[in-house]
């Protein structure tokens, strides 16, 4: 079954007929070309594919393209500002938070939700707010290291790229 | 992975949900948040043959007070419950449970309706829902009808929940002044499902328990009140010297379950444990 959706993704609307079956990971990745967001365990455990919808994280293998119609994403491509990283993006560089990478995205767009709600956590809330993420390269530390210092370095304003 | 084929429609008001409910008869689902129906269905667990979407339904998603009792709407995200003042005030327990469900991302999808409806026998609702006496409110085109929730319960994945009905609100009535209450589990590290969780609420009269209220999830296909406990607390004096010797009763006349996680042995054995830790926190012995 053909279903019209309208999404606002990363501050463009994008207006299409899918498949009532087409997962929002699949339609991000395979329809819009959107591969920054990614497909791990594709059973809602590793956050791999996580992103925004209407400001909360959310895993985007266990939504249906179809249930995100009106929705406002953002996906780790709406994360930089005209070339300019996002101070997550930054920190994860600076801090060394990725090894292979591919846990990255997902653990980027869950801290953006968990600075929003909490703008200066401690270690401890980082590591509690990111139990939906796993990294199987084992990085942890220095992915909870960036986003905390990223939130130092954002204060209190969260800037949405 | 992906499902097999299915109609989708998008339910507006709780009235066009329950016509197409009607409408498309015993192969439709109703899809609320879908984090448990979406990753049945891409195992190919479950194949309906079209799904009522009613996330986007406003008049399902509320927490309100209403003379002495919390009205919570069926597609009321466990995040929101976790996060809601009026829950931490009220009745902590419900915002303890909700914030130990999954993880964030589960929380801001996942609601209480579609927890419920779903059955998972590990599912952390139930026991805190069963220890607060909690009612469903489930309702069809015809009617509305109110139901304990320990008559909802039917068993592994089974309610008493119709093909065309819609459970529509949840119904906790607000305990006396002096109760405590709490939800402790042991989880499944990955999935932070309940291997076994414990839901306790006592009342402290004149330095007795009353209203004792002991619930498990996770031990035995379907949520339960463990009486045995609550019978050999009613009463006593709130020393907690009993608290020991009841708890040894945890799951007593329960075909206990067995399963990779743990041996029917072990899950009693946590039972046990855990029904002493949550009557220790709320006698104050924690």
């Amino acid at each position: 079954m053909s279903v019209p959706i309208s999404i606002t993704i990363n501050g463009k609307i994008y207006e299409s007929e899918v498949d009532s079956r087409l997962l929002l990971v699949q339609y991000l990745r395979e329809t819009l070309r959107l591969t920054g967001t990614h497909v791990g365990c594709d059973t809602s455990s590793c956050g791999a594919c996580t992103i925004i919808v209407d400001g909360k994280a959310i895993k985007s293998c266990t939504m249906l393209a179809a249930q995100a119609h009106g929705a406002t994403i953002i996906t780790i491509e709406g994360l930089a500002n005209n070339g300019a990283l996002h101070p997550l993006q930054e920190s994860f560089k600076e801090e060394h938070g990725l090894q292979c990478g591919f846990c990255t995205p997902g653990m980027i767009m869950t801290a953006l939700q968990l600075l929003e709600d909490n703008p200066q956590p401690s270690e401890a809330e980082i590591r509690h707010g990111l139990e939906g993420n796993y990294c199987r390269c084992t990085g942890y530390h220095n992915i909870v290291k960036a986003i905390y210092h990223a939130s130092r370095k954002m204060g209190k304003e969260v800037v949405h790229g | 992975m992906i499902p097999s084929e299915f109609e989708y429609f998008r339910a507006g008001s709780v009235k066009e949900a329950l016509e197409l409910l009607n409408e498309k008869g015993p192969d439709a689902k109703i899809l609320a948040g879908g984090h448990s129906l979406i990753p049945a269905m891409k195992l190919r667990f479950n194949n309906p043959g079209a799904l009522i979407d009613i996330g986007g339904i406003s008049e399902l998603n509320y927490i309100r007070e209403e003379n002495d009792v919390l009205a919570i709407g069926a597609a009321t995200t466990h995040a929101d419950l976790a996060a809601s003042g009026l829950l931490n005030s009220s009745l902590p327990m419900l915002a303890e449970t909700a914030a130990t469900i999954g993880d964030i991302q589960v929380r801001n999808k996942g609601t209480i309706g579609g927890s419920l409806a779903h059955a998972d026998p590990a599912a952390d609702w139930p026991a805190a829902l069963l220890a607060a006496e909690a009612e469903v409110i489930i309702t069809s085109r015809s009617e509305s009808r109110v139901v304990a929730i320990a008559d909802f319960f039917q068993g592994l994945f089974t309610t008493d929940l119709g093909d065309a009905e819609l459970i529509t609100e949840i119904r906790v009535p607000l305990p006396p002044a002096n109760t405590r209450s709490t939800y402790l589990k042991f989880e499944q590290p990955a999935s932070r499902f309940a291997i076994v969780g414990c839901a306790a609420m006592v009342t402290r009269n004149n330095g007795s328990f009353g209203n004792v209220r002991v619930a498990f999830t996770g031990v035995s296909a379907s949520p339960f009140r463990d009486h045995g406990i609550e019978q050999a607390l009613e009463g006593q004096p709130a020393d907690g010297a009993q608290l020991h010797e009841a708890c040894k009763l945890a799951g007593n006349g329960v075909d206990v379950m067995g399963d990779h996680f743990a041996s029917k042995e072990y899950r009693t054995h946590l039972a046990v444990v855990f029904a002493e830790r949550a009557l220790k926190v709320v006698t104050g012995q924690g």
